[in-house]
């Protein structure tokens, strides 16, 4: 029935505009709202209450270090959430960031005065490759995606560490530039913070409004059905894994750019993170529905998670517990909110027949 | 009514041609090794390798049962290192040991159970639940131990894990004892009883196995509540073998465990496997893994290898019917 759900971005049927008992759509994109409206509100009762209790929270030097903070989360899970909705996952984005948070940084100690832009497409580079890799054999070898990034979850963290392992990238061979970049503001908002919520809010535009992005929705909801449809399931499944790894590439240089020290161990158990943000988002994890708006909301919320227990005194040891808890909370919340959609277009349609 | 030891033979029989791979695998990595390093076939060699993966290996059994059901259970790890928290905690707090064994066996089960729970009473996605509690088990493995470390545990004790078992000349581990007993017992009952086949039912179809008469939620649950108990056995052994329990015990061996079930042949979509091939593909995986330790490999990139392997389980199968696709004669048209 994930079908159903996304059909609530479509423009509506005409029936649906007027007459007192609204079509399925419209009830399916009022609920839609409300799931990601939803996370927002999460998230602003969390500040509220953090901030009330510890004023400080909300001081701006906070706000700027948990919007930096959340930008690599948020980037990947932009990635993410394109990989998801076509009813797959990519567990190799921390293998892919670490590689290319290295590669990257590295040549800043090798070449002199390389200018910046260049060693974003370096990395940018990295994590195309590596997606090209995953979705080669994701869509052309039809073999499940979560056998194939786990495998090279496990190589490209390999090749890292045979590559460079026992040696560091340290701040001193990092151009002052470089590291400037997740520091600078424009009126106290982060550069990079307002750089993501840009591309963030394109990638949103993109899912909702372009056959293709359509396309992977559709393939998330029954992939069989999209196949006799006409859609080219492989060569959309490919794009989404490119897209996921080229964006864990950059991903990997502003990682690089934000901790100043990198070693072969940068982004290491980030996957999970990544796909927890993802789902607390509100994307199925099945595929099929979510937005890119939710899911960067999902990666802001467990930002703000751990910075607000560290304000407010909690020990950092409950972070993960919290998290946990968190996560199964929202999914647990979503198939609820799915469950009674269902049936209440399932009622809906019967009256109408 | 066949016997038990014609079930066996027909669960054998069914599943040969990938356990035979497997099995050429083997070999290939005991002459491998044997060829890169003479110490490779010595009795404490084979004691390191048990050592050294000793909780991996016993993991991978309800994990087995767990992917073949149609599910999949990613906290495993974090409910060992759980298990070894709660099990330093009681330690440092004065209780017997005995006792601690049976709270330890209740948190396993209590945790799988909360899995289990989750997964069939409210539906959810298992891939997602147990990334929850990855976290949330980890996390509370954090909050019992917080930064500290308990490293004093009885002798008696941390000897089982250093020691071999005796009769064996020292060079079998406990942990490898447990991992061959549990494996027999594990696939006796996956492989001949009709709790075993009802696993293999309801991961081809739960519907079917559903409609069937096969009590799906109740046996789902029941393989949650068996990893979850196995795996605080395993947080145990790991915990005595190191002298150690710290909040990051066992950290990310999760992957590794689900890498050599895929590895064995068992079907990440459930239905499918055999625990003849999980028992070889944990040979392959420590061969391999003991293999290039000793050819001073960097002992951290070795994932580069369970990576490729992994691959090759889910190419190799494919490939073979590709083969067998292109070069049969196309008679039948229609």
């Amino acid at each position: 029935m994930r079908a159903v759900i996304t059909s609530g971005r479509d423009p509506r049927p005409p029936g649906d505009s007027g007459g007192g008992s609204a079509g399925a759509g419209n009830l399916a994109e009022r609920v839609f709202r409300i799931r990601e409206s939803g996370i927002l509100v999460v998230l602003v009762v969390f500040v509220a209450v953090t901030t009330l209790a510890q004023p400080r929270f909300l001081s701006e030097a906070n706000i700027q270090f948990i919007l930096v903070d959340t930008t690599v989360f948020a980037l990947l899970a932009l990635g993410e959430t394109m990989v998801v909705i076509s009813r797959n996952v990519d567990l190799s984005v921390g293998s892919v960031l670490g590689l290319s948070a290295y590669a990257s940084s590295n040549l800043f100690g090798h070449h002199a005065g390389i200018p910046i832009p260049v060693v974003f497409l370096v990395g940018l580079a990295i994590g195309l490759v590596c997606g090209v890799a995953n979705g080669v054999m994701v869509a052309a070898g039809r073999v499940p995606s979560l056998v194939v990034t786990l495998a090279t979850l496990y190589i490209i963290r390999g090749i890292d560490i045979l590559m460079f392992s026992g040696q560091q990238v340290v701040e001193a061979v990092l151009p002052n530039a470089f590291l400037a970049i997740p520091k600078s503001t424009v009126l106290g908002v982060p550069d990079l913070a307002i750089a993501v919520a840009a591309v963030i809010v394109v990638g949103d535009y993109y899912l909702r409004n372009y056959r293709s992005a359509r396309e992977l929705y559709a393939i998330g909801s029954n992939p069989e059905a999209a196949r006799l449809a006409g859609i080219p399931v492989g060569r959309r499944i490919f794009t989404a894994f490119a897209l996921s790894g080229a964006i864990a590439g950059i991903a990997g240089v502003l990682w690089a750019a934000q901790y100043g020290t990198i070693d072969s161990s940068a982004g290491t158990g980030y996957e999970l993170q990544v796909v927890s943000a993802v789902v607390v988002g509100g994307v199925a994890i099945f595929g099929g529905s979510g937005s890119v708006v939710g899911a960067a909301l999902g990666a802001l919320l467990l930002g703000t998670i751990t910075t607000a227990l560290y304000v407010l005194g909690i020990s950092p040891f409950w972070d993960q517990a919290i998290w946990g808890a968190l996560l199964l909370l929202a999914i647990t919340l979503d198939q609820t909110i799915t469950e009674r959609l269902t049936s209440a277009l399932r009622q809906r349609r019967t009256r109408h027949v | 009514m066949s016997s038990l030891a014609d079930r066996l033979r027909a669960a054998g029989r069914g599943a040969a041609r990938w356990e035979t791979g497997l099995a050429i695998v083997v070999l290939a990595v005991i002459i491998g090794g044997s060829a890169a390093s003479p110490q490779f076939l010595t009795g404490s060699n084979v004691f390191d390798m048990g050592l050294s993966n000793g909780e991996i290996a016993i993991m991978t059994l309800p994990m087995t049962l767990v992917v073949i059901s149609g599910e999949i259970d990613l906290s495993v790890a974090s409910m060992l290192g759980m298990s070894s928290a709660l099990l330093g905690v009681l330690w440092s707090h004065g209780w017997p040991m005995p006792a601690i064994f049976v709270a330890v066996a209740a948190l396993g089960l209590a945790a799988g159970a909360l899995n289990g729970l989750l997964v069939t009473r409210l539906r959810l996605p298992s891939l997602a639940v147990t990334i929850g509690t990855l976290a949330l088990y980890r996390g509370i493995a954090t909050i019992l131990l917080g930064p500290t470390t308990v490293a004093n545990f009885p002798t008696a004790y941390t000897n089982l894990g250093v020691n071999g078992v005796p009769g064996t000349n020292g060079d079998v581990t406990y942990s490898t004892l447990i991992f061959v007993v549990l494996a027999i017992g594990f696939g006796v009952v996956l492989h001949a009883t009709p709790f075993g086949r009802s696993i293999y039912a309801m991961g081809a179809s739960a519907e079917a196995a559903q409609f069937a008469g096969i009590r799906v939620k109740r046996i789902k649950t029941v393989l949650y509540m068996i990893s979850g108990l196995i795996c605080a056995l395993a947080g145990v052994l790991y915990t005595f073998r190191l002298n150690t329990s710290v909040e990051n015990n066992g950290l990310g061996l999760e992957l590794d465990v689900v890498a050599i079930v895929l590895l064995a042949g068992v079907s990440i979509f459930g239905g499918k496997g055999s625990m003849i091939g999980v028992v070889l593909a944990v040979l392959v995986f420590a061969g391999i893994q003991n293999a290039l330790l000793l050819t001073n490999f960097n002992q951290e990139a070795t994932g580069i290898v369970t990576g490729a392997l992994l691959l090759a389980s889910v190419f190799v199968p494919n490939a073979a019917r590709w083969i067998r696709h292109l070069t049969r004669p196309r008679t039948q048209k229609a």
